[in-house]
């Protein structure tokens, strides 16, 4: 699965015979025992290992969940109160599937912004880094689904929402998006039957994931990981075996997130909710602010932004159509990120002036959705607008001019001068007797 | 020029910054005070005696309109609930006022038979059709999820706001259902000089609009406690409200007391790895 040569020996008969048949071993020991990583690397490359933990959970409480629940417009809200009351240990798993989303999307931000910090995304790893923002799609769809089960409130009046978005169409072609919102429905409305359909595609869509998965490591097993210089690995002293340098540090990054994640499970289940998903769905009564889950927010806001006009420019009747459009394109600009940034230096540590545009796009992202959550009105309209601007800026005017103008600070030489210094190639004393202190 | 831009900007947006906090204000719901309560933050827990009182004020009170359907009899005998002995919830199932409807019999006819431990805690009214033909118009909600159903919503100024979520998940709050719910029960008043009041509601600061078709359903010694608690209206609604936390919570305690169990694991386990993780790197500069 990588262009590592795998060093793996079968040590037994048994171990020989499958070497010779179907090397899964060979594949495993290359891909996750001997595979070199930077030295280098801190904590932030432990949230990859995180998000497998983070999809392997929310999979296995999801089948359980699935063995209890029931996808009917009736019984979906009684299913779930039954999981809470009756089912042994039913509020733990429960409490862990609706947290798990939020941890599995607070876990894969930070990787993403790790990724933009040190530049992960230049080449060779745009393959790697476009099958990332897949997955952030195929996650996004899954939750949005997932959140419509419950049949809360909240539940139904997000779908409403959302999946009449798609009504904007009709503004380029009258009828047109109101035959896919219809079609997404199967029927005139959100109903029984639209929460049967979503709860099947909740349950693909993780396995699909998966799939993704699977690519996104062999992608990054390909070219191999970025670490916080940015540079390649080029001689043997630069990385170190995955096992078990990398894997005792991921352990701890694990572990760490860990207890966040029981905090939220155990403590707080209810904190990342909404109260009114704990009313059951009723399309004759409208909660009067409707807003998705957190990890919605800063898309929900950009949506939110077009209004009857944007910042002074009239929409008039595509006002719709631009904030849908303006949506998915926020997160589908990402994907063009290797192209859009036109330094050669990866990693914002020796990029002076970006570093400060990172910050200040960090700080975008977090004031959008803290707008997001916000009634869309007065004010905070005006901010969620310039907000809008400057989250697009970042992609299409700092990662492209910046990159032009900027002098980077000087490169270390390797990795390896990096961590030692400049005579690096003196090592300390007692290192020697490490074997692997090269 | 340039100066006089950035002077322009800055005025512009220190305006919008004040308009914004003025607009939160405005928007906000009524100011809903946090109220102490065994079962809050990390390592409270349900008061046994609080939510058998509890227990009674809804059956003497809120029983007369309000159902409990997700609750069943037996529940009331669990731990972690008022923990009430079997046989005296038996009896209390028999001599329950709102019948089971059950069926069809031999017959093929239905029949009303009082409860069992199995059977949920009903209300009087068999439909919400039935609730708003009685009342008014009004249909007062099933009760098991209400401490959960509600919350308080704060509008702090947007630099505030990070902090105080912080604070609330350090705290492990989680108790707005319940603060909304005894601020209900106990802010019913006159209605303000100038306020129209809809014929037939009732002036209340905690609800939304503040017209509740609900009309003050406790009152200092409307209830006549066992143990000797002050019969007031605080009492009954901090005791009322209890208990529908554990109604709409019933695995508060167990959720908690695994809580510490699973915590103080995780921590010693990161803190054994991060031991060994360090031992491993020992000999290597990174």
């Amino acid at each position: 699965m990588s262009g590592h040569t795998s060093s793996y020996v079968p040590t037994s008969r048994w171990g020989k015979w499958w070497d010779e048949r179907l090397p899964v071993a060979r594949l495993m020991h290359g891909s996750f025992v001997d595979f070199p990583t930077p030295r280098n690397l801190n904590y932030l490359w432990t949230f990859g290992g995180i998000l497998s933990f983070c999809l392997v959970a929310q999979i296995v409480t999801g089948v359980i969940l699935a063995m209890h629940y029931q996808p009917s417009a009736a019984e979906a809200f009684n299913s779930i109160e039954s999981i809470r009351r009756d089912v042994n240990y039913g509020w733990m798993i429960r409490n862990f599937h609706s947290v798990g989303a939020s941890m599995f999307f607070l876990a894969v931000y930070i990787h993403m912004f790790r990724g933009f910090y040190y530049g992960s995304y230049k080449a060779p790893r745009e393959v790697l880094w476009i099958l990332g923002v897949v997955i952030l799609l195929v996650m996004m769809a899954t939750a949005f689904m997932g959140y419509t089960l419950p049949w809360g409130q909240m539940s139904f009046w997000g779908v409403t929402v959302i999946t009449n978005l798609f009504s904007a169409l009709d503004t380029i072609y009258n009828g047109l998006g109101t035959a896919i919102v219809e079609w997404l429905w199967g029927g005139y409305s959100v109903s029984g039957v639209t929460l049967n359909r979503f709860y099947s595609l909740h349950y693909l869509l993780p396995f699909v994931l998966t799939g993704v998965v699977v690519l996104h490591i062999w992608a990054l097993h390909t070219a191999g990981q970025n670490n916080p210089t940015g540079l390649d690995i080029r001689e043997p002293s630069d990385s170190v075996p995955m096992h078990p340098y990398a894997t005792s540090k991921d352990a701890v990054g694990l572990f760490a997130f860990l207890i966040l994640f029981a905090w939220f499970v155990f403590f707080v289940p209810d904190y990342l909710g909404h109260p009114d998903n704990y009313v059951v769905a009723n399309p004759l009564v409208t909660p009067p602010h409707i807003v998705p889950e957190w990890y919605f927010l800063p898309f929900y806001a950009i949506l939110r932004a077009f209004t009857s006009s944007f910042l002074g420019i009239p929409l008039g009747q595509y006002a719709k159509l631009c904030g849908v459009v303006a949506m998915f394109s926020a997160v589908l600009i990402t994907a063009f990120s290797p192209w859009l940034d036109t330094s050669r230096v990866r990693s914002a540590k020796y990029r002076p002036i970006f570093k400060w545009f990172f910050w200040f796009f960090a700080f975008t992202c977090v004031a959008l959705g803290y707008l997001g959550s916000k009634p869309a009105e007065g004010v905070y309209v005006t901010w969620a607008q310039i907000f809008t601007v400057c989250y697009f800026l970042y992609f299409l005017v700092v990662m492209p001019i910046v990159g032009l103008l900027e002098t980077p600070k000087k490169l270390p030489r390797s990795i390896t001068e990096a961590v030692l210094g400049r005579n690096g190639a003196a090592l300390p004393s007692g290192a020697t007797a490490a074997p692997q202190a090269r | 020029m340039m100066k006089r831009f950035a002077q322009a900007l800055g005025a512009s947006l220190a305006a919008m910054l004040i308009s914004g906090s003025a607009l939160a204000a405005e928007a906000g719901h009524p100011e809903i005070a946090r109220q102490p309560w065994a079962f809050s933050g990390f390592t409270g827990q349900f008061d046994k005696a609080q939510l058998q009182r509890g227990f009674q004020v809804y059956k003497e009170v809120c029983s007369n309109c309000h159902g409990l359907d997700r609750l069943s009899f037996r529940n009331l005998v669990q731990p972690g609930g008022p923990e009430f002995p079997e046989p005296a919830v038996k009896q209390l199932a028999a001599e329950w006022p709102h019948q089971i409807t059950d069926g069809p019999n031999v017959e093929g006819k239905m029949f009303e038979r009082p409860p069992l431990l199995s059977d949920p805690i009903r209300g009087p009214y068999h439909n919400d059709n039935e609730a708003r033909a009685a009342q008014n118009g009004a249909l007062p909600p099933d009760l098991s999820l209400i401490a959960k159903a509600r919350g308080v919503e704060r509008n702090p100024s947007w630099w505030i706001h990070p902090f105080l979520m912080l604070g609330d998940i350090l705290k492990s709050y989680q108790e707005g259902g319940a603060d909304y719910v005894y601020a209900l029960l106990t802010d019913f008043s006159d209605p303000p000089a100038g306020f129209q009041l809809v014929e037939g509601k009732y002036y209340n600061k905690a609800f939304p609009g503040h017209q509740i078709a609900m009309p003050p359903p406790l009152a200092d010694g409307a209830v006549t406690y066992q143990d000797g608690t002050p019969p007031t209206l605080d009492n009954y609604s901090r005791d009322v409200v209890a208990f529908l936390s554990w109604a709409a919570d019933p695995s508060l305690d167990q959720r908690k007391r695994i809580g510490w169990q699973v915590i103080l694991y995780l921590i010693v386990t990161t803190g054994l790895l991060y031991l060994g993780k360090k031992r491993i790197w020992s000999t290597l500069k990174h």
